[in-house]
């Protein structure tokens, strides 16, 4: 029988468009309204300059003094280590991030950032062993395998764009690693095997099962995220996993890697049971190098733990928009982690500016704007290393009552979908669907797609088509799979008409699996990133880089495949393997006989009786009977 | 003898034309018992887009054609439609050397006839039967459903055939020049035909009147030369994919493919299931037991047929046809049309009816039991494998059986039909 088995796809869509004046396109800022989320994730740099840093560092710095007037000028929070004493060589900031999505989900997003401006490769040689804020096991990772930068995320759940906007940080289903190596590593695979072995253990999760079947390097696609200006893309290695199941035994190895573990601080509300009870969990190690000041003399190392959660209480508690921090977490914060530097709570109240839709209690005074995914946003900030956020009854509860329904919600930016076509277990097709909103903005997207070896991918009968017209991707690397070796890799640069609907397909063939994968899913992963470099500037240079003029890309996943593949049937292979090697040997015992064997005349023997008798007559030495 | 055949071209050529026009042609060229992954056309199409992409076609698994081919094929994607109707009349040469085959077979009888009793006059065929056997073997190969649907499909197996099918025609008349780079070129296509080596030299040996004895400087010299002459075709065509491809690529990408089976797509062969199923530890030691099959009878057929090198061919391309690793029905196509040859040997064939109600019903069930299993999901995968073995069940014994009634007809050549016991009564022949 045919087997279902678990097809995962995967499309990341990374979007970089340089708005010159957002304020002034009011069309724009309209259908950004909804798709655009606390966190901008800003320009991916791939020349390594830090002027655009130092400009934000400055900026950060001014308008920290703002942040008690909310009279509608620019004001932002940041985390800037700039204010930090001198000594201090690491520090930690943690922030969660609330936001009432249009469904009637909330939107909780941790995160926890450690700098440290140590240089984990270039000290080899004195070894790093003094650790404070940073976890050693990490620590220790990196020197050993001279990991330049490593992004590790695990998923429960899809990410419902159409319904949710864009995340802060984007995510596929189950496990995602993708890790730069160093310029100087030489068995880059050898490493990347036991990388994964070792951050199985470390993560407890089954990121052991990465092999070279999933695992590819994406040419341009996934270009590093902190400092460095490499680009060799056979130091990038990326593998997904599909059907990797997260639970608590990954929240807290998550957890303990934190300063403060799960003791204080924004931790003690990741209570795995309310966690896991969402409709969408994922958590996040994000590692990178950053630049530690504006010249850019000195590496920092940055850690940055996110964690992801969608509720569902409007759907599973009564219809009721209410929510608050004791209701979602089944505690309240009672204080700050003490090492941080910073920590502090936001709640997005872009949609209700003037309190007519919901009422926060306690309210605050403290406003933060920042732009997110090219979007302008209101927050309203709690400081939880000040006192006077816990009240008198020294615990803070966040509550948020509705007073009216919230507006409709505008379509994501950008939005892609995906499915398989077809039907049997012989043939389909891959169909991907990426919608752009923008009313007159054309997007370059760089799609990537990694199809593992049992999907025989026709590159082809690849086509692009926009607006029913072909639209030639300007750029197309593949490297098609090799049977239980290497996954198909496939990336391209298409251009997205603005308001359209572009349409990738490509055919492909499943073909007959093998018992040994039974129990493996499939990763095919696409990824789609411009080239449209406009800003030399480290990325994720704060939790919240604030830049008016924002050119920000967006990473997009689709939903996962499942493509059902023809299975030889084990419930009887030894009947298969008797019933063939009979065939085969019916062809050898007949030719056997032809070529040995001469025709001869068929005298038939005597009878039994007449044998037996001249048998007795030739031992008596008579003549034989004839 | 003109005018039929032409008539019969007409026809062959206005089936397949029709059929590449009509919407069946594109649910024929995915049918996996008539395209196989080494000869499948949309596998040539991707080999061919991803060399326009700047990738090596073999550093996929998608791409098992040779080098040449793909040249070939590059120079004429667009007319590749008129290059598989044109390749299955190559095989009407196959018909043209019976006429010759026979004749030397009839000049061989009038100075032997003294040595055949008399009674073995009806074992002869007459002119008149061996007129039309030409035109019954055109017959037989360019309406067979099986070359139609590899032609329809595009299978690049229509032009391998094609190869053999020259090589066997410059066989038979006696070039040995052109037999060699034909045959060197048809091991390069898909390595079997290795086995053509033995009954090709055969032919040549019996065509120049040299005895097979391994003490005269005759033979030697003549193997040797026909040796060099295939070996030196085969280096100079390999050597020349090197230089168009720059690399050895296809040579693990071709050959390994061939050998190893890597792809277990199902097909009407023995090798898929049995691998599928096979466990990982005894896979290498399985694939040789299966991969000698082909070439393990050459030795002894040769020396049992040594006088017969026409039937040995037969033989050959039956078993490669059998015992290969990712067969098709065209391959199966062209031992068939050798069938109208040997009508002569139908009054000694056992089981002839048995044979082809079995091949005719497989053939049905083929596309029943597939679609029973892949689109439908009311069957499994048993189900395809158990026509397939049936299939070859058919194809072993018609095999065996055409051997056995060649043997049969041969003893009755010598020592007449109507044999008698020592008692007189009639007697019935047995292997022994």
């Amino acid at each position: 029988m045919a087997a279902h088995r678990c097809g995962l796809s995967l499309v990341c869509i990374l979007i970089f468009s340089s708005l010159a004046h957002p304020s002034s396109c009011d069309t724009l800022e309209k259908a950004n309204d909804n798709t655009a989320t606390k966190r901008s994730i800003s320009e991916v740099n791939t020349d390594g300059s830090v002027a655009g840093e130092d400009m934000n560092e400055r900026q950060w710095q001014s308008t920290d003094v703002e942040v008690n007037r909310s009279d509608g000028t620019k004001t932002s929070e940041t985390f800037t280590p700039a204010p930090a004493p001198a000594p201090a060589r690491d520090q930690f900031q943690e922030e969660l991030v609330i936001r009432p999505l249009h469904s009637g989900d909330i939107y909780a997003s941790f995160q926890f950032r450690t700098l440290w401006d140590t240089d984990f490769l270039q000290e080899r040689q004195k070894k790093v062993s003094h650790y404070r804020l940073f976890p050693k096991s990490l620590g220790q990772v990196l020197s050993k395998f001279s990991v330049r930068e490593l992004h590790i995320s695990f998923t429960q759940g899809f990410w419902r764009t159409m319904q949710w906007g864009q995340p802060f940080i984007p995510s596929p289903p189950g496990a995602e690693l993708w890790v730069w190596f160093h310029h100087t590593v030489s068995d880059v695979d050898g490493n990347w095997k036991e990388l994964t072995n070792v951050l199985s253990g470390i993560f407890c999760a089954s990121l052991n099962f990465i092999d070279m079947t999933n695992t590819v390097q994406p040419s341009a696609s996934f270009k590093p995220l902190g400092l460095g200006n490499a680009t060799d893309h056979r130091f990038l290695r990326y593998a997904t996993l599909p059907r990797e199941i997260v639970c608590t035994e990954n929240l807290t190895p998550w957890k303990k890697l934190l300063p403060c573990g799960s003791k204080a601080g924004l931790a003690v509300l990741m209570k795995s049971e309310k966690l896991f009870h969402s409709s969408f969990h994922s958590q996040a190690v994000h590692i990178r190098p950053i630049c530690q000041d504006e010249q850019c003399t000195s590496k920092a190392w940055e850690l940055r733990q996110t964690l992801n959660v969608v509720f569902d209480h409007y759907t599973s508690g009564q219809g009721k928009k209410e929510w608050s921090l004791f209701k979602m977490f089944s505690r309240t914060l009672t204080e700050a982690c003490p090492l941080a530097s910073s920590s502090k709570v936001y709640v997005d109240i872009t949609d209700n500016p003037e309190g007519e839709l919901f009422e926060l209690s306690p309210a605050t005074h403290l406003l933060s704007r920042a732009v997110v995914l090219g979007d302008r946003r209101t927050y309203s900030v709690y400081d939880l290393t000040r006192a006077e956020t816990f009240g008198q009854l020294r615990s803070f509860n966040l509550l948020l009552r509705w007073k009216g329904d919230s507006g409709d919600m505008l379509r994501p930016l950008l939005h892609a979908e995906r499915y398989v076509a077809g039907f049997g277990l012989q043939t389909g097709e891959i169909h991907t669907v990426i919608y752009n909103n923008h009313p007159y903005r054309a997007f370059p997207v760089l799609l990537m797609d990694s199809v593992p070896w049992y999907l025989q991918l026709y590159v082809h009968t690849l086509t692009v088509t926009s607006k029913s017209r072909d639209n030639k991707p300007s750029y197309i690397h593949y490297q098609p799979a090799k049977d239980r070796h290497r996954p198909h890799l496939l990336e391209m640069l298409i251009q997205l008409p603005p308001h359209s609907m572009t349409e990738v397909t490509v055919q492909f063939e499943r073909a007959l699996i093998l018992k040994d994968l039974t129990s493996s899913a499939l990763v095919p992963s696409m990824v789609a990133m411009s080239t449209n470099f406009t800003q030399d500037q480290p990325l994720f240079s704060s939790f919240v880089p604030v830049k008016e003029e924002s050119s920000y890309f967006v990473r997009v996943y689709t939903e996962p495949l499942l493509v059902n593949l023809p299975t030889p049937d084990f419930s009887m292979p030894y009947n298969v393997i008797c019933l063939t090697c009979t065939v085969v040997a019916v062809g050898y015992g007949s030719f056997y006989n032809l070529l040995t064997r001469t025709f001869q005349v068929d005298e038939p023997s005597p009878p039994l009786a007449k044998r037996l008798a001249n048998f007795i007559r030739r031992i008596r030495g008579v003549p034989l009977l004839a | 003898m003109a005018a039929p055949l032409t008539l019969l071209l007409i026809v062959a050529v206005t089936i397949r034309a029709v059929l590449f026009r009509s919407s069946l042609a594109e649910l024929i060229s995915e049918r996996v018992e008539v395209v196989s992954p080494l000869n499948a056309w949309k596998r040539v199409v991707e080999g061919l887009a991803l060399l326009d992409l700047g990738v090596s076609p073999y550093s996929g698994d998608v791409f098992h054609e040779t080098p040449l081919m793909i040249y070939l094929f590059h120079f004429t994607v667009d007319y590749a439609e008129i290059v598989f109707m044109v390749s299955p009349y190559f095989v009407d040469c196959l018909s043209c050397f019976l006429a010759p085959l026979d004749r030397f077979r009839k000049q061989k009888y009038a100075l032997e006839s003294d040595r055949y009793p008399a009674d073995c006059l009806e074992l002869l065929r007459s002119p008149k039967e061996m007129f039309y056997i030409p035109l019954k073997v055109a017959m037989f190969y360019l309406l067979n459903p099986f070359t139609i649907l590899s032609c329809v499909a595009k299978s690049t197996c229509g032009l391998n055939n094609a190869i053999i099918a020259l090589f066997i025609f410059c066989t038979l008349k006696g070039s040995a020049l052109l037999s060699g780079i034909l045959l060197a070129l048809a091991t390069y296509q898909s390595i079997y035909p290795l086995t053509l080596f033995a009954p090709a030299l055969l032919f040549f040996l019996q065509r120049l009147y040299i005895p097979v004895n391994l003490r005269r400087s005759s033979f030697w010299f003549f193997t040797l030369q026909y040796a060099f002459i295939y070996v030196g075709s085969l280096v100079v065509i390999t050597g020349l994919s090197f230089f168009l491809l720059g690399s050895w690529d296809f040579i693990p990408s071709v050959y390994g493919f061939i050998f190893s089976v890597p792809d277990l797509t199902p097909n009407i062969g023995l090798f898929w299931y049995f691998f599928a199923e096979m466990f990982e530890h005894f896979r290498l030691f399985f694939i040789c037991v299966f991969q000698i099959n082909v070439f393990f009878y050459t030795i002894p057929l040769s020396i049992k047929l040594k006088e017969h090198p026409v039937f040995l061919i037969f033989m050959q391309i039956a078993i490669i046809s059998i015992f290969k690793s990712y067969p098709t029905v065209g391959d199966v196509a062209l031992y068939m049309a050798f069938l109208p040859a040997w009508s002569h040997l139908y009054r000694f064939l056992r089981n002839i009816f048995l044979v082809s109600c079995v091949l005719l019903a497989c053939s049905a069930l083929f596309p029943v039991l597939w679609h029973l299993w892949i689109y439908a999901g009311s069957a499994n995968s048993n189900f395809y494998y158990a026509i397939t073995l049936l299939f070859n069940f058919g194809q072993i014994l018609l095999v065996s059986d055409y051997f056995y009634a060649y043997l049969r007809r041969e003893h009755h050549l010598i020592h007449g039909l109507y044999l008698k016991k020592k008692d007189g009564t009639e007697a019935t022949l047995v292997l022994k």
